[in-house]
């Protein structure tokens, strides 16, 4: 009898096409929505962590101005100079100390050309950013110092100008200046907010200064904690030289900040969490259309099944007969709906990750969730109705409109 | 007199309540013996589908007693009448009742399935039914690709097919032509004569009537006529 049940129950589901064609879309849908936004939103997530990771850990960024202060009171502070970058130097809690200039510029190859961020700095900034070269070579502690042509190029602003081709040796032209291609950053990929991290030129400080800006100013210093010091004793020590050097009297607030890496890492993270509610958010809503489509289906067909359970029950049919055929019917279409969700979803989570450049990392507990939550809806929308119906005297059900 | 296989006492079913209280059956008595032809007639809303329902424990009284071969119908669960209803009964419903979408032969199958019949004998079965009321060649048809003519008759090898001990009709030729009538009445005295079939069939059509050998008349819901007929007596 259990296999003529299953029978019965799929010759209801090829009989009824276009409903269960329906309620299995409904499934689909659901599930498919919530596995593809919530794996996009963790292999974003876990984008942000790698690329934060990637900062370098143990990196502090000393910036001109306070930090909880209005807009235009940063122009009150004094920047800094190259003389606090060599100061800072001294420290015993710091172990890499680098200037920061930045502007951006077209960078002129030939017939090619590319705008992109021009950075003044020293050789240590490789090191606290976390850059390695790929080809050719850094600066020399001489050419740090030095207001030489020279730049090291990003991986994008290589490809762009230079297509496959080695361009170490050539030279490229930013503004006025030609200048020598010394070096080839490895590549990084997208950042956390998938900006292209490998567009960008490096050149000594000096150079960036007195050839693009005219000023001796420094945007920011870019500073590594020693191993044998913690965060904190290198952001003290740091404060109480910048407070002797501005001269900042007892009592008076800083004109500068010290901003730590880490702290900035917690801050993307919860912007990311933000972002993967809303996609959660999203997702939970077409869940539930999903649902309400499931729904709409199973109560429009009330009727009909209604009078089908009649006529079932006075050919001799028991209630219990007739509902496990209704619910084997739900289970069914409720699977298939699920299985082919799941796979939808993950299709379209996986082709998202390999635009985005983001991992792929589907999650089980979403996908039992998703999965769960629709067949619980089909089930249910499928079933108890049709138990309603079952209780009916045969005539109340062939009868009812 | 033998033993009743069916016997209505003092039956009442009752619609509404109050200002719209129908009452659709309003004290029926009567008595069927196995092998009986019953033809029941009267006119409109006189409660014959009302009585033909309870006969067919598709619906239960309001009051009264309904007995089933001796059991009394009432002192038994959902589950034994529909027990009831697949070994002892075939219903030929008033508006045929078939499953839409669904061939005439997985209709008149249906009922097979519940008896715990294997495919290839159900199959057998069913268009053995069918050929029987004239439908061979239209086994893969639906309903909606039938005429309401033939949809009664996939109605009526649907309450044949299970060899029922009393076959229920109600109007089972209502939208059949004169000839198609009387093949079915043909059919249906063959089987009460040379089975044993009991039958109790609605009809508005005295020479529908005339093929049974018992003849009740229902006026607003009571038995007004009751008797015994020869054949040809009308
Ligand atoms: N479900 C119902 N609810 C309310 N009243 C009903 C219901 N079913 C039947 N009735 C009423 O019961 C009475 C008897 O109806 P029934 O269907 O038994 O008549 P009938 O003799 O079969 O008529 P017909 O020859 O037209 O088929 C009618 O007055 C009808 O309106
Ligand atoms: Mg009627």
């Amino acid at each position: 009898m259990l296999w003529e049940t299953i029978r019965l129950a799929l010759t209801a589901i090829i009989r009824n096409a276009l409903r269960s064609f329906l309620t299995v879309l409904g499934v689909v849908i659901g599930v498919a929505a919530v596995i593809a936004m919530v794996t996009v939103g963790q292999g974003s997530s876990e984008q942000v962590s790698a690329n934060v990771e990637s900062l370098g850990t143990n990196v502090l960024v000393l910036r001109s101005g306070a930090r909880m202060m209005g807009p235009g009171s940063r122009d009150t502070a004094p920047s800094f100079k190259l003389s606090d970058a060599e100061a800072l130097e001294d420290l015993s809690s710091l172990s890499a100390v680098a200037p920061v200039v930045s502007t951006s510029a077209t960078a002129v190859f030939g017939n090619n050309n590319r705008t992109t961020s021009i950075t003044g700095t020293t050789s240590p900034y490789l090191e606290i950013g976390g850059w390695t070269i790929a080809l050719g070579r850094s600066f020399t502690p001489a050419e740090d110092r030095s207001g030489a042509n020279l730049c090291i190029i990003g991986e994008t602003v290589r490809t762009t100008l230079f297509g496959a081709t080695d361009p170490t040796g050539e030279k490229i032209r930013i503004k006025s200046i030609s200048c020598e291609v010394i070096g080839v950053l490895k590549s990084k990929g997208a950042g956390s907010f998938g900006q292209d991290q490998d567009d960008l030129v490096l050149m000594p400080v000096r150079t960036v200064q007195r050839r693009l800006m005219g000023s001796q100013d420094v945007s920011s210093i870019s500073l590594q904690v020693a191993r044998t010091a913690s965060v904190e004793r290198a952001t003290s020590d740091i404060e109480a030289l910048m407070r002797e050097r501005r001269r900042i009297a007892i009592g008076e607030d800083d004109d500068f900040s010290v901003f730590d890496m880490a702290e900035l890492s917690s801050m993307l993270n919860s912007v990311n969490s933000v972002l993967t509610g809303l996609l959660s958010s999203v997702a939970a809503v077409s869940l539930l259309v999903g649902g309400i489509g499931i729904m709409n289906i199973m109560l429009v067909s009330v009727t009909e099944r209604t009078r089908e359970i009649g006529i079932r029950l006075s050919v001799g049919a028991q209630a219990h007969q007739v509902l496990m055929q209704f619910l084997v019917e739900a289970v069914v279409l409720s699977v298939l709906g699920g299985i082919i969700g799941i796979l939808f979803g993950l299709g379209l989570a996986y082709v998202a990750a390999q635009i985005m450049a983001i991992p792929f990392s589907p999650s089980l507990n979403v996908i039992a969730l998703a999965f769960g939550f629709s067949a619980v809806v089909g089930m249910v929308f499928g079933y108890f109705p049709a138990r309603r119906a079952a209780r009916l005297d045969p005539i109340d059900a062939l009868h009812y409109q | 007199m033998s033993e009743p296989l069916l016997e209505l006492r003092g039956i009442e079913r009752h619609y509404g309540h109050d200002e719209t209280l129908v009452r659709a059956l309003d004290g029926v008595d009567l008595r069927v013996e196995p092998g009986e032809f019953l033809a029941i007639m009267g006119p409109s809303g006189s409660g014959k589908s009302t009585a033909m329902n309870i006969i067919g424990c598709l619906d239960r009284p309001t009051a009264g007693n309904y007995l089933f071969n001796g059991v009394e119908v009432a002192t038994l669960n959902r589950d034994q009448r529909a027990l009831l209803r697949r070994h002892y009964l075939g219903f030929v419903f008033q508006g045929y009742n078939l499953l839409p979408r669904t061939t005439a032969l997985e209709n008149v199958e249906l009922p097979l399935i519940y008896k715990g019949m294997r495919k290839a004998e159900r199959v057998a079965r069913a268009r053995q039914a069918l050929a029987r009321v004239g439908l061979e060649g239209r086994e893969d048809h639906t309903p909606s690709q039938l005429s309401g003519g033939q949809q009664q008759r996939v109605a009526i090898a649907r309450a044949l097919a299970g060899e029922p001990m009393v076959m229920l009709a109600d109007e089972p030729t209502g939208n059949l032509d004169t000839k198609r009538s009387v093949e079915i009445m043909n059919l249906m005295q063959d089987l009460n004569r040379e089975s044993g079939l009991t039958i109790v069939m609605v009809t508005h059509e005295e020479d529908m009537a005339a093929y049974a050998s018992r003849l009740v008349v229902f006026t607003d819901g009571r038995v007004v006529r009751d008797e015994k007929m020869h054949e040809g007596a009308l």
